[in-house]
């Protein structure tokens, strides 16, 4: 652990044309810290943590990486092949629609395998072992090791793609929704999953989600976004408990209500 | 030199030599000559409509075209045989537009075109075997968007190669794929040799002979220059191996060659023999007999005569 930040995030923007996707945005993210990015469809939420994960480029604003070295990076100076390089090590990013975070014509084994090749792991029978340890770790029958996703329930495809973005020990993951659209049972025991390994690897994670629940659980620090700004911002029991902005109020009474 | 194996007959009018226009030619040899300096680098190309269709080997054949002079002796083999329909469509076509000279002779040749097989025979240098490539993409497969398999080579990021190795070990317990296997060329660039046998890749190591490929419906040119470091992708526990075969040729007795299965008769009666049918005719000629050669019909033995 370290007192400098793992991410420094300042005044990020991003405009489509007149339209703003997210506006002035400046956060820092700890080793080891969870934070939550609530809002409704529309207030920015992806376009933060697509930003973040460098898939889109901002119209202005900085990110900096701290490296395993250490060394404080700007992630937008980094050459592609670096940052590529980043997001199959040293980040993880579990997406919520499974088809496109895995390989559907792909084994659960070779799902996992595929970040260990990717960093040049060339022994057949250790990378089999390692994706056998981690289909265990999160709940996957290891009968299924040759089956590929497209046989696996919803619930099991986050499972797999948790374990596929895991193999490489990140020390950053972003989750986009990784919940919704599973039944309450499954849910649960998914987040449960989730709560555990994060604590276990020490994984700092950037979730973005609808459901305040899931912020609650997971999250250390909750950001609150509308129409692309931050308007609240604090420790989840803080804000979920006792907000001080109407539209948070708004949020979480509508949780309330569920 | 053997009358039957090498003749020759002037261009038909009416064509440009080779067919292709000077122009078109002139495009297709930049195209390769970039390939060469950067080999195994799929190089784009305005691909033409040539008077046969894609599966025959356009791509193959207007690289051929372009490098034809007519002084060249050509060659065309399909399935190692000098004898297939394919074979003797492009091998009559460039006689014909071209006027040169043919053969089905390995050592004769200077330009060997091929789908399938590198002839048993090691190529010398100034010879050039073209391949006839339909998929040139070897991460076609697992990556559909050509945007990102031409950042994946840009950037080398090759992991998705060994997903496909371990998906097929993991199938059938070793690694199943036979041919089109991969090769990474001059440590860098991974390549599709396809859709030629693995048995031929040790072949494409240290060629001595210069190796072009033409995709023509994908548009792509590729190469492997003279002595050039070509190398299987294995896994260390699944170490790269090239098929053996339990016998040596029926007819000629080869050993540590190529051999495809023949059906003799309706009574299911069957024999390895070579796929290259020239290497095994030469073989015979020097006297070298296989178990079954005296009980084969002629037309099984490749005597049919040469076009
Ligand atoms: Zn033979």
């Amino acid at each position: 652990m370290s007192d400098t930040p793992l991410l420094s995030v300042s005044g990020l923007t991003k405009h489509f044309g007149h339209r703003i996707g997210c506006a002035d945005v400046s956060f820092d993210l700890y080793e080891g810290e969870v934070l939550a990015i609530v809002g409704e469809s529309g207030s920015g939420k992806s376009t933060l943590l697509n930003l973040l994960a460098t898939e889109l480029s901002p119209t202005r604003g900085g990110i900096r990486y701290r490296m395993r070295d250490g060394a404080m990076r700007d992630l937008l100076a980094m050459s592609e092949a670096e940052r590529r390089f980043l997001l199959r090590t040293d980040w993880g990013f579990v997406r919520q629609d499974a088809t496109h975070g895995l390989r559907m014509n792909v084994s659960a084994g070779g799902n996992v395998g595929e970040r260990l090749m990717a960093v040049g792991q060339r022994h057949y029978g250790r990378i089999r072992g390692t994706a056998f340890d981690w289909l265990e770790r999160v709940e996957i029958e290891t009968d299924r090791i040759d089956d590929t996703p497209k046989a696996f329930s919803g619930g099991m495809r986050q499972r797999l793609q948790i374990a596929r973005n895991l193999v490489t020990h990140p020390r950053l993951v972003f989750m986009d929704e990784p919940t919704s659209g599973l039944d309450a049972s499954v849910q649960a025991r998914l987040l449960d999953l989730i709560r555990n390994l994060v604590s276990e690897l020490g994984l700092a994670v950037i979730i973005v989600t609808h459901d305040l629940a899931v912020a609650r659980l997971l999250s250390h620090r909750v950001m609150v976004m509308k129409s692309g700004r931050v308007i609240e911002t604090g420790l989840t029991d803080q804000v979920l408990d006792d907000p001080r902005e109407l539209y948070t109020q708004l949020l979480v009474s509508s949780v309330l209500v569920v | 030199m053997t009358a039957q194996s090498a003749t020759h007959t002037a261009p038909e009018t009416g064509y440009n030599f080779a067919y292709l226009d000077e122009q078109t030619k002139r495009m297709i040899r930049r195209a390769i000559l970039k390939a060469i300096a950067v080999p195994g680098y799929q190089v784009p190309f305005a691909s033409r409509e040539m008077p046969m269709p894609y599966g025959w080997g356009t791509g193959g054949v207007q690289v051929t075209a372009s490098i034809l002079g007519p002084d060249d002796v050509l060659k065309v083999i399909d399935q190692g045989s000098d004898d297939t329909t394919n074979a003797v469509s492009i091998r009559k076509f460039f006689k014909r537009t071209a006027g040169v000279r043919t053969t089905t002779r390995t050592g004769e040749a200077t330009v060997i075109q091929t789908r399938h097989r590198i002839p048993e025979q090691p190529l010398g240098e100034g010879q050039v075997i073209v391949y006839q490539v339909p998929i040139p993409e070897p991460l076609r497969f697992l990556e559909p968007r050509e945007t990102e398999t031409r950042k994946l080579h840009a950037l080398a990021e090759y992991g998705l190669m060994h997903v496909k190795l371990y998906e097929d070990i993991a199938r059938h317990g070793h690694i199943a794929t036979t041919y089109a296997y991969p090769v990474e060329v001059a440590g860098r660039y991974i390549m599709d040799p396809s859709p030629t046998p693995k048995f031929d890749n040790p072949k494409m190591h240290m060629m001595a002979g210069l190796q072009l490929f033409g995709a023509g419906r994908e548009k792509r040119i590729y190469a492997i220059p003279p002595y050039t470091q070509v190398r299987s992708l294995d896994f260390e526990d699944h170490p790269f191996r090239i098929q053996t075969f339990s016998h040596p040729c029926a007819l000629c007795a080869a050993e540590g060659v190529y051999l495809d299965e023949v059906v003799m008769d309706d009574r299911g009666g069957r024999m390895f023999v070579c796929s290259d049918t020239d290497s095994c005719e030469e073989r015979r000629e020097q006297g070298h007999r296989g178990a079954m050669l005296a009980d084969t019909p002629a037309a099984l033995k490749g005597e049919s005569s040469h076009v």
